[in-house]
């Protein structure tokens, strides 16, 4: 099953089961512009898979208020970076909701905000904003790597009752996996990509998949890499990546996001107040993305930088 | 009108020094602290439009909320603890006056950003008309509100899903310091409804009656299905933006000419004309005082929210933790 196809599977089955879960953003009647929508207003009709204006705002300002009143949404972003015409609605007001009204509402709501880098879209459709919204109480933040998690996070993410910051990446909608429907997967927990002793790399969505092209490149040259795939960046799992840290005493964050105030600082200093290990980060430079392929490929990390960012952080001892 | 202006000017007198802003200092020992918008001038408007409502419709609001809330049919006694922060106010002391809610009536909250309480409105007619319920959404803006996206969004949102909404500006022809007439291009609030194909009615905001009957008219074409509406309701505050705001930017024969026509008074004529005896009408303001003077010395004595509570209702999942 397809990545895009375990979404909707997911959701499917978390419509099947719910009755207040409804969806609505731009073109997924179509069935969305990636196919995460495909086939579910043929199933659930349109009270409950919603076309909307473009008008990001209040897709979600009114997911707030059909969260506040009886509902479970599902709110599509189309990309991230549309996100920002929204930021207002998901920060100030599904966020806050529950706390500044001591408790009254609370805003279970689901916002999809396909992040990352897409091919040739340059500045505008490419951003890894994960950190952004990591940095706001009330949010929880998602980052499914696989087909298997796109699945199963969804529905948790349904199931959790806060507001969830949703993210699943622009170029992973085609990969292919395994999808058992029926497992659990837990908000919160790290996933296990390989076991190794050498060195830690902590990563998560598009860049689990390069990180993992890294391991191998570091495996020929006899080097074992505890590779961690975070999945949720909020909470995320101190508890697996302190463990690994103190088995191998070097870890690396990896991530496609632009490395400056990116989510790997919180981590690498996490790590610097709470564990002996030597920590360094490999991740996006502080560039737009830039149309043509070969400005395009700067801003984009590669296997062979994570590989060789490993090495320096082994060569310092 | 008499338990909004009674109510609001008890907030203002316990506010005394607690903010700082248009070049006052706060002091610290206020018993209602940070921004007060008070609606003084206003309360016709949201009197006026939630008689048609009932605790099952929805309701949002503004910076300038005490009179839609109270209007709405929130405790008077809840809402003044939440202006003190006390943990018995609606929110436990984690809104005060700019994030005001009782969702037991129905009002889902006044909001610090203007215009983002429109949307909200709109998702929850929408709400109703999946699940659907009978119930209406009334969302209440300023007329600074005009001129941010949300509000023509929503009016569009509103108007392609025919949902059950309506929407009242209260036109007190100010924003902040600034005069929104020099700021709004068109015609104003009617206008741009109708541009999005939803009918508006202009009112007189400071005549109860009218803008009684004005929405009366409106709410009942909504429940009977035919779609949003907006009530354009011309009004003025009387005081500044925020209570230690002395407005000195505005003429005061401006504002010595709106004080002519306060709602409250006006509203004197036509109970006089249908028999109602001065004494009767002088009770109404004399018993609303005393309420609200029993909600301050209940405020007063109320316990603060425990220093924990900082850390509750934020998530269940990763909420924040407490520091060690
Ligand atoms: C998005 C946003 N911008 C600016 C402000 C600051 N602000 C608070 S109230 C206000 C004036 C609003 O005017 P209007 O909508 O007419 O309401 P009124 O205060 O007159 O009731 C401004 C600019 C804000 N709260 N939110």
């Amino acid at each position: 099953m397809t990545y895009a196809g375990a979404a909707v599977a997911g959701l499917a089955k978390a419509m099947d089961e719910d009755a207040s879960v409804v969806a609505l953003g731009e073109d997924i009647g179509r069935g969305g512009i990636f196919g995460q929508y495909r086939g579910l207003l043929e199933r659930f009709g349109e009270r409950r898979v919603i076309d909307t204006p473009i008008s990001e705002a209040t897709i979600v300002g009114a997911a707030v208020g059909m969260a506040l009143t009886g509902l479970k949404p599902v709110v599509e972003m189309r990309v991230i970076d549309f996100a920002m015409c929204a930021m207002d609605e998901i920060v100030n007001q599904a966020a806050k909701n529950r706390f500044m009204f001591g408790g009254q509402g609370r805003v279970p709501a689901v916002i999809r905000m396909p992040n990352g880098i897409w091919s040739s879209s340059a500045a505008q459709h490419s951003q890894s904003l994960e950190a952004w919204f990591a940095h706001v109480p009330g949010l929880v933040v998602l980052a499914p790597a696989t087909p298997q998690d796109n699945h199963s996070l969804l529905r948790a993410a349904l199931a959790c009752g806060d507001p969830v910051a949703y993210f699943e990446h622009k170029e992973l909608w085609p990969l292919e996996g395994e999808v058992d429907g029926s497992l659990d997967v837990p908000i919160g927990k790290a996933r296990r990509v390989r076991e190794g002793g050498d060195l830690t790399i902590v990563s998560w969505s598009k860049a689990v998949h390069w990180s993992a092209e890294a391991a191998e490149l570091l495996a020929a040259e006899g080097i074992g890499v505890d590779l961690i795939d975070l999945r949720t960046i909020w909470p995320w799992d101190r508890d697996a990546v302190l463990e690994s840290a103190a088995r191998t005493g070097r870890v690396l964050i990896a991530h496609e996001a632009i490395q400056v105030a990116g989510f790997g600082a919180e981590i690498a200093a996490t790590l610097a107040e709470e564990s002996g290990a030597r920590v360094a980060r490999c991740g996006g430079l502080r560039i737009p993305v830039g149309y043509s392929p070969g400005l395009e490929a700067q801003a984009r990390l590669t296997p062979q930088a994570i590989a060789q960012r490993a090495r320096e952080l082994l060569d310092r001892g | 009108m008499c338990r909004i202006r009674a109510f609001e000017d008890a907030a203002e007198e316990a506010s005394r020094g607690g903010v700082a802003a248009f070049g006052q200092a706060a002091g610290g020992s206020a018993q209602v602290r940070g921004p007060l918008h008070l609606s003084t001038g206003q309360e016709a408007v949201p009197a006026g439009v939630c008689a048609h409502l009932t605790p099952a419709d929805w309701l949002t609001s503004t910076h300038r909320g005490h009179g839609h809330t109270l209007a709405k049919g929130a405790s008077l006694e809840g809402m003044m603890h939440e202006l003190f922060g006390k943990a018995t106010g609606f929110c436990g002391g984690k809104g005060g006056s700019m994030h005001i809610a009782d969702f037991s009536v129905g009002m889902l909250g006044a909001n610090g950003v203007v215009a983002a309480g429109i949307p909200i409105a709109v998702g929850a007619a929408h709400s109703m008309a999946i699940q659907g319920r009978d119930a209406i959404a009334v969302t209440f803006f300023g007329d600074g509100a005009l001129n941010r996206g949300p509000l023509a969004e929503a009016l569009n949102w509103a108007a392609a899903f025919r949902l059950p909404v309506l929407f009242v500006c209260e036109d007190n022809q100010w924003s902040a310091t600034t005069k929104t007439a020099a700021m709004s291009a068109g015609e104003g609030a009617a206008a741009r409804a109708v541009g999005y194909g939803v009918p508006a009615v202009a009112v007189d905001g400071m005549d109860v009656v009218a803008v009684w009957q004005a929405a009366g008219e409106l709410v009942q074409e909504i429940r009977a299905g035919h779609g949003p509406r907006l009530l354009h309701a011309k009004t003025y505050r009387f005081k500044g933006h925020v209570s230690v705001d002395p407005a000195a930017y505005r003429d005061p024969a401006e504002l010595a000419a709106a004080m002519q026509g306060d709602p409250i008074a006006r509203a004197r004529e036509p109970l006089r004309a249908a028999g109602v005896p001065d004494a009767d009408i002088d009770a109404v303001m004399r018993e609303a005082r005393q309420e609200v003077a029993a909600a301050v010395a209940t405020a007063d004595a109320a316990p603060w929210p425990d220093a924990s509570a900082a850390f509750e209702d934020i998530q269940d999942t990763g909420s924040g933790r407490w520091r060690s």
